[in-house]
């Protein structure tokens, strides 16, 4: 085994998912946690090491009794988690932390102990976007996407495909939100949300809740389940204000973050096995296939329509059925992880026949930030 | 209707707010290379020199991107409006609404050629919009 190699040794998602008006943002953290912990057979007492986002790392540590040497409140949407995953490997091999427990709570729908996301009106965004009438990230993630429609030469049934071809994934996922099958004509004849984006082009919006538990890989041997270890990781972060990107087609942070993931895993796209690409909106796993690489720019929607990344294809994406038909609380990014985390473990509802490596690809605020963590269940 | 959510400028943005009562789309740019830059910040963010100056852009933008939202923030009114991004003569985007212009898709053609107009909102405050060109 490679040397300083981390692995995930407890994953867990909250126990109830969809609806959960009885808990409120801190209760579904600690749900998710205690579950993780259960899966990894440890208690509060044997975490040394804490992170999240959407709460602070000091609500969540005194919260369940830990008193660690090792705290990030990293916070940059909906991919904190992966760069939780990221800075942890970094803290384990650095000896500031052993064990490190990564948590992610919301209460996106029935908003129990929920905060806001007020932005000053002094902020850049506050003064240079908001004036202009955003109402939340249906209004602003969706701007870029007709300059890369039109730079492409594709069409709003492109964004439309992704949706039913996610949609035949939630399908075989028992806790999905969503399960029934769609057609193109029932995304694009469902209600105009912010033009061209209907209700099915953009996430649900649910509670629940993720936990994961990461130790070094030597260590990682003795703990009851089959370990995951993190291969590669990345991280960048591109803009506030969604105006502001640095091109309308791509994304930089994508770009960036993705790459870093792949040099240090040492792997090419053809090995990898299954993908996680999260998907606020339907014009995500575009951007996404396109900006790690998989594809060529442009290519991302013949790809989807030729059924590669649908069950059965040669590259299974998104196949908990993603932000689109599974769920979203808000911040995702934790059930792409937990996703490939399952994969990886060999016990996901929708299992990829002997799939060995998996990468998880996150994005932060509207383009704001991202994250790419590849895992696998070979050990490095 | 709730009063129109209005920037509150700060020391590194007041320049541009206050061109904006007088009717001026003021950008930055940086002194060596020439090459401006939105939003306002005293330095270039290229390069990071703190030489840059002030000027009145043409006004003239091209629409870029935009969305018509359907469920208007309270503040906006009852009707779908189009969040627009444009892309100025002189490089940058901004996002802005467009006005004088059905908020349809037939009417919103990106790469339509546009001009700044202000909009009086408060005492302090103009907003730029932007319109057809010629219109």
């Amino acid at each position: 085994m490679k040397p300083k190699s981390v692995a995930v040794v407890g994953a867990a998602e909250t126990t109830k998912m969809g609806k959960i008006p009885d808990v409120s943002v801190i209760g579904l953290h600690a749900d998710a946690a205690l579950n993780a912990m259960a899966d990894a057979g440890l208690t509060p007492a044997d975490i040394d090491g804490v992170a999240t986002a959407g709460i602070s790392p000091v609500e969540l540590a005194h919260y369940l009794g830990i008193v660690p040497t090792y705290a990030d409140g990293t916070q940059v949407g909906g991919c904190s988690f992966m760069l939780h995953v990221r800075h942890a490997a970094a803290a384990i091999n650095a000896g500031l932390a052993k064990t490190i427990l990564i948590t992610h709570g919301e209460s996106g729908r029935s908003r129990v102990g929920a905060g806001g996301f007020p932005r000053s009106p002094a902020s850049l965004s506050g003064q240079f976007e908001m004036p202009f009438g955003p109402a939340g990230p249906p209004t602003m993630f969706t701007v870029p996407v007709l300059r890369y429609l039109k730079t492409y030469g594709l069409s709003v049934e492109d964004l439309a495909q992704v949706a039913v071809i996610q949609r035949e994934w939630a399908a075989k996922n028992p806790r999905a939100s969503f399960k029934d099958p769609i057609t193109i004509d029932d995304v694009l004849n469902a209600d105009m949300i912010a033009w061209p984006f209907t209700k099915l082009m953009c996430c649900l919006v649910t509670d629940g809740g993720g936990a994961l538990i990461l130790t070094s890989a030597d260590r990682a041997k003795d703990f009851p389940q089959k370990p995951v270890y993190v291969l590669g990781t990345g991280e960048s972060v591109e803009t506030p204000m969604v105006s502001q990107m640095y091109d309308f087609t791509s994304s930089t942070a994508f770009k960036v973050s993705g790459k870093k993931a792949f040099e240090t895993a040492g792997i090419s796209h053809a090995d990898v096995d299954h993908l996680m690409i999260y998907d606020a909106f339907a014009h995500l796993p575009l951007y996404g296939l396109e900006d790690l690489g998989f594809v060529k720019p442009g290519e991302a929607a013949a790809f989807i329509r030729e059924r590669n990344t649908a069950i059965g294809g040669k590259l299974p994406l998104n196949t908990n059925g993603g932000g689109l038909s599974y769920m979203h609380s808000g911040m995702y990014g934790m059930y792409a992880l937990q996703e490939s985390v399952r994969q990886m473990r060999g016990i996901a509802p929708a299992q990829v026949p002997g799939a060995k490596i998996s990468v998880s690809h996150g994005v932060g605020g509207m383009f704001a930030a991202s994250g790419t963590i590849i895992f696998s269940n070979e050990a490095p | 209707m709730p009063p129109r959510m209005l920037p509150e400028p700060t020391p590194e943005t007041s320049h541009f707010w206050e061109g904006a009562l007088r009717g001026e789309l003021l950008l930055q740019r940086n002194r060596q290379t020439g090459e401006a830059y939105f939003p306002p910040r005293p330095f270039c963010p290229k390069t990071g020199s703190r030489d840059v100056e002030v000027f009145r852009a043409s006004g003239k933008a091209v629409l870029w991107s935009y969305v018509i939202n359907q469920r208007p923030r309270p503040d906006m009114g009852t009707e779908p409006y189009a969040i627009a991004v444009v892309k100025l003569e002189e490089g940058p985007t901004m996002m802005t609404n467009i006005v004088g212009c059905p908020q349809t898709p037939e009417a919103l053609q990106l790469d339509m050629p546009l001009e700044v107009v202000f909009e009086k909102m408060s005492d302090t405050i103009a907003l730029p919009f932007f319109k057809p060109a010629g219109a």
